[in-house]
């Protein structure tokens, strides 16, 4: 009986050793992202991964924007949900982290690994002091410009220093008869950044923290107001194309790659995506593209350099393998980011990749960032996302003329009121 | 039905165990029946009666999806809801799909029934066409029609240039995009109620129009009162599934307009996905769903208590 016993505990044993060595552990990665030739490399770094790690799995599953975060959502209720998650930061980091549903990796994180990261990215990827993921990259908010078509219209670069110096660029564009702007205006964010790089220049830092912490006027105060009122005056021009209420992000962004309109309003990525959403893939030739900083206002409260912008990375979901945070050390390490700066895909933010960037555009963006006294992230995330899509709401309700800027303001604060 | 039939003859009456026979046998006929009815139970249990159970429960949470609630609000989603301007306007846009699919969708459905009920060649040919648009996916349905109704390259684009008019975008306009959905949802489902239609149609035997024929009925009078009286239980199904389906109407919706422009083009459902789902604010989707499913439940039994109350 006991030897029995011994042959099967024996065999008990083996089969665990045999099963622990064969055990297959697969990461789900979930991305959002637009850009074919980013999700393509993604895709190579990950199966780079597999190779180093056998007995390790990469699963890419790629969305972008809207249906990414519609998606996420649901997936997160699931057992199956991703192990790492694409981030914005911000409010929905913080809901996401305050459910539970976030894997604590500050232990992991600090250390090497942490060295290689710009600080103040890594600090985004937390909540109350834990770490939940790593940054991969920054961005920042931009008014592109296509300098053949400024000329044209006989519109100088510097015009478009100052909000007002800008409506008169629009009104000098319409008149020689080129579209002025293009936006994605059914995804409702495109027109947010308008109305929030106007609510930072205006009201700056503390305007929007006094409004987020309830510390001071609200979302119904002077500021928000103002950048509503100065929003209407550019939507009063009609500056955006025929139809923009029905054209998504990469449309519109496809548009003015073909050359149909001489400004945009987007992130750095734009670069990539006005190329690849363009009818011949190549969009506005560089020589003729060009970005200035979102508008300065007169008798703004802002700092000139303060940069409306976004930092984005991956954050581990809860009860995920090991193997999810070490491929996420791998991915956002220095020596694949750089990769990502070389390619001109991502300003990233492991240090020591900036040099990498060949792209000048994209040198200058992180010049920018690291000059910028204060990065605001974006007012959609920061907020979370019911709040966050009544902001956005609001900006695309005032782009329609179906609301006044007063009532913008009021409808944030209501919605900001409520989520307390 | 037949079974229990049977056991009951097979009984005979007046013997000395029928007592313990009887309940035996009643035991084994619960059993059975518990058997078969098992699978079907758990299932509509597990899948429709806990989510209406779950859905009324979190609707009176504030509630991310995330974890489990735990910050009740009593009525407060409902109060929301009903104070909130978007629903109301998906409730008119809602209403309004009901009265086009009853005014233009049934009427067009029977229209072109008549005409290809026959089975001739050509009424084959054209009763596929016309069932086309059903057959294919709602999402890909969607997708179609926002290219038609694109401004710059669509169809209809092309059609104002023909014509020499300016091309609108309609679906751009939060005044007329929700005409172009109502376009969709008819040219989508006309032909589904187009087949109950024949269908029934080939129900009504041929000797009755042709006795009214003899009784010099004219078309117009043996459309009227006989083959309409004789289509009634078909037309009472369609109607059914025209109003439970704009009740429920969300996937044409989504990949055409999104709900937009500023939220113009919301029906319930889009309604409930858009603000409950994407924004995270779980309690207040499910007294969405709540509210969809009271006035479903409703419109059913009073729709059965007074229009199919004959029905078999």
């Amino acid at each position: 009986m006991r030897a029995v016993f011994r042959v099967g505990a024996v065999l008990t044993l083996l089969a665990c050793s045999t099963a622990a060595a064969w055990a297959d552990t697969t990461v789900r990665w979930f991305i959002s992202e637009t850009s074919p030739a980013m999700t393509a490399w993604q895709k190579e770094v990950a199966r780079r991964y597999e190779e180093g790690h056998p007995g390790t799995r990469i699963e890419v599953l790629v969305m972008s924007g809207e249906p990414y975060k519609a998606k996420l959502t649901t997936m997160l209720q699931s057992n199956d949900r991703p192990h790492l998650i694409y981030t914005w930061g911000g409010g929905v980091l913080f809901a996401q982290a305050r459910a539970g549903l976030l894997e604590d990796i500050t232990s992991r994180v600090q250390g090497a690994w942490a060295n290689e990261l710009n600080p103040a990215a890594l600090e985004a990827m937390s909540y109350k002091g834990k770490i939940y993921g790593a940054p991969t990259h920054l961005t920042q908010v931009v008014l592109w410009y296509n300098r053949r078509l400024l000329k044209q219209a006989g519109v100088e670069v510097s015009e478009l220093a100052t909000w007002d110096g800008m409506l008169g660029a629009v009104k000098k564009l319409q008149a020689a008869n080129i579209q002025p702007f293009t936006a994605g205006g059914s995804d409702k964010w495109p027109l947010n950044m308008f109305w929030s790089g106007l609510a930072l220049r205006v009201g700056g830092k503390e305007a929007f923290e006094a409004a987020m912490n309830r510390s001071g006027p609200g979302f119904d105060g002077p500021v928000f107001q103002r950048a509503s009122e100065m929003f209407k005056q550019l939507v009063d021009l009609n500056p955006f194309q025929r139809g923009f209420l029905a054209d998504t992000a990469p449309k519109a962004a496809g548009q003015f790659g073909d050359g149909k309109a001489a400004l945009h309003l987007m992130g750095n990525w734009f670069y990539n995506i006005q190329k690849s959403q363009s009818s011949n893939q190549q969009g506005v030739p560089d020589e003729d593209l060009g970005f200035v900083p979102f508008p300065q206002v007169s008798g703004g409260k802002g700092d000139p350099s303060d940069v409306v912008g976004g930092i984005n990375g991956f954050l581990v979901t809860r009860g995920s393998p090991p193997e999810a945070a070490d491929f996420l050390r791998f991915y956002t390490g220095t020596e694949v980011q750089r990769e990502a700066a070389q390619r001109g895909f991502t300003i990233p933010a492991a240090k020591g990749t900036a040099e990498q960037l060949q792209n000048a555009f994209f040198r200058q963006v992180a010049t920018n960032l690291q000059q910028a006294h204060y990065v605001q992230n974006f007012y959609d995330q920061m907020l979370g996302p019911s709040v966050g899509r009544v902001v956005n709401d609001t900006s695309a309700d005032l782009a329609t003329g179906r609301t006044t800027p007063k009532q913008v303001g009021q409808q944030i604060q209501e919605a900001w009121e409520l989520e307390q | 039905m037949s079974g229990t039939g049977a056991i009951n003859i097979a009984i005979p009456v007046g013997s000395p165990t029928r007592r313990s026979d009887k309940r035996r046998l009643a035991l084994g006929r619960n059993l059975a029946a518990g058997g078969f009815l098992a699978p079907a139970t758990i299932l509509f249990t597990v899948f429709v009666v806990l989510p209406v159970v779950e859905a009324a429960w979190y609707s009176f949470y504030r509630w991310n999806g995330y974890g489990i609630p735990t910050d009740w609000v009593g009525w407060r989603n409902y109060l929301t809801l009903f104070n909130n301007s978007v629903f109301a306007s998906a409730a008119w846009n809602t209403a309004l799909v009901v009265a086009v699919s009853l005014l233009v969708q049934l009427p067009l459905g029977l229209a072109l029934a008549l005409m290809v009920a026959r089975n001739s060649r050509s009424s084959m040919i054209f009763r596929t066409i016309f069932f086309l648009p059903y057959v294919l996916g709602e999402v890909a349905a969607g997708l179609i029609w926002r290219f038609v109704f694109d401004g710059n390259v669509g169809l209809m684009a092309a059609a104002a240039r023909k014509i020499g008019i300016e091309a609108p975008f309609i679906l751009a306009d939060p005044d007329l995009a929700i005409y172009a959905v109502l376009t969709v949802v008819v040219w989508k489902y006309f032909g589904f109620h187009m087949m109950i239609y024949i269908a029934g149609l080939q129900d009504i035997p041929r000797e009755m129009r042709e006795a009214a024929e003899i009784d010099g009925a004219s078309r117009w009078q043996s459309l009227r009162y006989v083959i309409l009286p004789m289509l009634w239980p078909a037309i009472r199904i369609s109607i059914f599934f025209s109003v439970v389906g704009a009740l429920q109407l969300f996937d044409v919706v989504m990949p055409l307009t999104g709900g937009g422009p500023s939220n113009a083009t919301h029906t319930f459902v889009t309604f409930q996905y858009t603000f409950g789902i994407t924004r995270m604010n779980i309690g207040f989707g499910s007294a969405m769903g709540v509210v969809i499913f009271l006035i479903c439940v409703t419109f059913t039994l009073l729709y059965r208590r007074f229009v199919m109350r004959d029905a078999g």
